[in-house]
């Protein structure tokens, strides 16, 4: 198993020349989807163009595109925070869930474990249902599915811990489990209840990523940026940890307090990608996975790994979702689970065989 | 000159009946087929499967919907003294009934209506659910009559099981189903007369409007928007037959050319900005906040002829969604606009 080699060798050579090339293939990949993305849709603009227009956007610079406006703003203001989004959004769930999976040794964690699913869709369901107007010009439904998706976290976290005992990783999972049951329990209450802004709900949790802006960019960035550094941070202590909680202690590390700290960082990041982009599945317990496989299970790098083929893979699994049915729009979450549902299984018939 | 209905010299109401969706519309579009219990296609539930169905007018579109006079034999356990007119107590848990039966003097019968029913203002709204009809909530109002516009269970079976009468009546897929409905209902409540001059009159209104629409020599374009991430729909669908009766092109038709999505695609951003429609219609104010401001400040929207001239207009999602009476009004919207353009 991938993960054994992973115990006996923590240190799995980071900084080795297999390491470097495959970081250089993951910023590979980024460039490569990025350019994919900002140059395919439903409307052909041809590439040259595309990349003249995004040139011109650059300071200092000026480049004639010959584009007319409508395909300036498809290029600008409607593809490229298309692709950053992508980009961001797979980067964090793929990322927190290598951590989760790190922090909790098992490979079924994702992103979603602790309840961020099921808070952000009752808090995107309060927003919808209250009407709640635009607060200083930005959408308050992500904000609210934020504040619930963090919310649910917390009070996993708080309710596996009892007079200071920190529980078991089971424990907090359970308790994730619960609250999750508990959060979409009233969620599904509340959208009973007001049964004519169902569509708008099923419209958030299918995703939001086909009319998203730079808007959403601008709002995801900080919290994007405090997750991306902690998680990279965090790769040696996910080393220590993944040897056992005795020998951690005995290194140095207070196992208890180290993965809480990592579980709030990963947390903050899913919670943030959520509240932007709606329920995306499956690219936060596959793509560390295929990465584990391919390069080893040393979290130096399977975290950058993951962050860098994460925001790969979404922002393809984006291209697909808008010219698949072109010019309708197919839900992401569609994709990533139909490419990423059959992948995982040859994953586990692998692991089965080894 | 637009002719009314698009049927040249033929007679409008048959005109329209033969615009079939593509053959989506279950036993509707003949409008004679009996609407007993068993009739209705079902279906599974799922967010994807939910999210389409909720959509706008396509409320109900797995459910066959209900037309003509033989719509009454689904009167079961009602006794033959009832006939013509024996109904006293109705309930309508469907919007678009209840908006019918007010239009055809049955509304003094109706005793208690869903909690969506908003229209006409005198009529009995409850907190019935029209989404998750509940037998016994309905029976609590003793009635002799209910009238569906969707079966999500057993519902119809429950309510015959305790011996009241019921219509079922899903969404239309054309203005005949409308036309259809309105005389269901009419031979149903006995309101004969009643239901026969509101389809006349409806008839002879929509016939002016359309005869009202401007020539061009090139036909205007449109899109009709039911929520804010882009749903709209095709011209394949019951709205998209009361916009080409104003003369008006749909710019979304190449997003379910096959009708795989019933007629309501999510439209690809990039696809409408450069389809560039000459008229916005938004049928999301209520539900989803949003004005001709709101649209102009969408990343890249700035550059569509529409916001640049003014003509997004503002729509009442629940007239833009129902096919009921008020269909004349949101017609007459439409001509208006495409008239204002010159």
């Amino acid at each position: 198993m991938t993960s054994e080699a992973g115990r006996l060798n923590p240190d799995g050579g980071g900084r080795s020349l297999l390491g470097i090339r495959w970081l250089l293939a993951g910023v590979g990949a980024v460039l490569v989807s990025a350019v994919i993305g900002v140059a395919t849709g439903p409307v052909a603009i041809p590439l040259g163009q595309v990349i003249r227009e995004l040139l011109d956007r650059l300071p200092l610079l000026e480049v004639d595109s010959s584009l007319s406006a409508a395909d300036r703003a498809i290029v600008w203001d409607l593809r490229a925070p298309r692709v950053v989004l992508g980009l961001l959004v797979g980067a964090l769930l793929a990322g927190s869930g290598a951590a989760y999976q790190g922090v909790f040794r098992n490979p079924l964690a994702d992103p979603y474990l602790l309840g961020i699913a099921a808070g952000a869709g009752l808090g995107a369901t309060i927003a919808i249902v209250a009407e709640l107007r635009d607060v200083l010009g930005v959408d308050p439904v992500p904000l609210v599915a934020f504040a619930g998706a963090l919310m649910a976290v917390t009070a996993a976290g708080t309710l596996s811990v009892r007079r200071g005992r920190v529980g078991s990783p089971t424990t907090l999972i359970l308790a994730g489990v619960a609250v999750a049951n508990f959060f979409t329990a009233i969620q599904t209450f509340v959208q009973q209840q007001n049964s004519e802004t169902l569509q708008q709900v099923f419209a958030w949790i299918l995703g939001r990523l086909s009319t998203a802006g730079w808007a959403e960019v601008r709002l995801l960035l900080p919290y994007a940026a405090v997750c991306v550094v902690g998680l990279v941070l965090a790769v040696g202590p996910l080393d220590v940890l993944a040897v056992g909680d005795e020998e951690a202690s005995t290194l140095g590390l207070r196992p208890r307090a180290a993965r809480r700290a990592i579980l709030a960082v990963a947390s903050l990041g899913a919670a943030a990608a959520v509240a932007v982009s709606g329920l995306i599945g499956f690219v936060g317990l596959v793509v560390p996975h295929a990465v584990r496989l391919v390069a080893g299970a040393s979290h130096r790098r399977v975290i950058p790994l993951s962050l860098l083929f994460g925001g790969a893979f979404l922002a393809l699994a984006d291209v697909v979702a808008r010219t698949v049915q072109a010019p309708a729009e197919l839900p992401i979450g569609v994709i990533t689970a139909f490419v990423g549902a059959p992948f995982f299984l040859v994953i586990l018939r692998r692991q089965m065989a080894s | 000159m637009l002719s009314p209905f698009g049927g040249g010299e033929s007679e409008p109401a048959s005109a329209v009946r033969t615009r079939h969706p593509r053959g989506k519309g279950i036993g509707s579009a003949d409008g004679q087929r009996s609407c007993r219990s068993g009739d209705h296609t079902s279906t599974t539930g799922g967010p994807t499967v939910m999210a389409h169905k909720i959509l706008g007018p396509l409320l109900v579109v797995v459910i066959a919907a209900c037309g003509g006079a033989e719509a009454s034999s689904a009167m079961s356990g009602v006794p033959a003294a009832a006939e013509p007119a024996g109904h006293e107590r109705i309930v309508s848990i469907s919007t678009v009934a209840t908006e019918m039966l007010f239009a055809i003097d049955a509304g003094d019968r109706v005793v208690a209506v869903d909690s969506m029913s908003n229209y006409p203002a005198e009529a009995p709204t409850t907190d019935l659910s029209g989404y998750q009809p509940n037998v016994e909530a309905i029976l609590g109002f003793a009635p002799d009559l209910v009238v569906l516009s969707y079966d999500p269970g057993d519902v119809v079976a429950g309510l015959e099981a305790a011996g009241v009468a019921t219509l079922l009546q899903g969404a239309a897929y054309t203005l005949a189903d409308t036309y259809d409905q309105i005389t269901a209902l009419g031979a149903i409540t006995g309101n004969v007369d009643e239901a026969a001059a509101l389809v006349a009159g409806m008839q002879s209104e929509m016939a002016e409007l359309a005869a009202s629409v401007q020539e061009r020599d090139e036909p205007l374009s449109y899109y009709h928007e039911l929520d804010d991430t882009l749903y709209t729909v095709t011209s394949s669908t019951f709205i998209g037959e009361v916009y080409a009766l104003a003369g008006l092109v749909n710019a979304a038709d190449a997003a379910d050319p096959d009708g795989a999505s019933w007629g309501y695609p999510q439209l690809s951003a990039e696809y409408l900005l450069d389809a560039d429609p000459d008229l916005i219609f938004l049928a999301d104010t209520r539900c989803c906040s949003q004005t001709a401001v709101t649209v102009a400040e969408r990343p890249g929207w700035e550059t569509l002829t529409a916001v640049t001239n003014g003509t997004v207009v503002e729509l009442d999602d629940d007239v833009a969604s129902r096919w009921g009476p008020r269909i004349v009004d949101l017609l007459r919207v439409i001509v208006d606009s495409v008239n204002a353009i010159s």
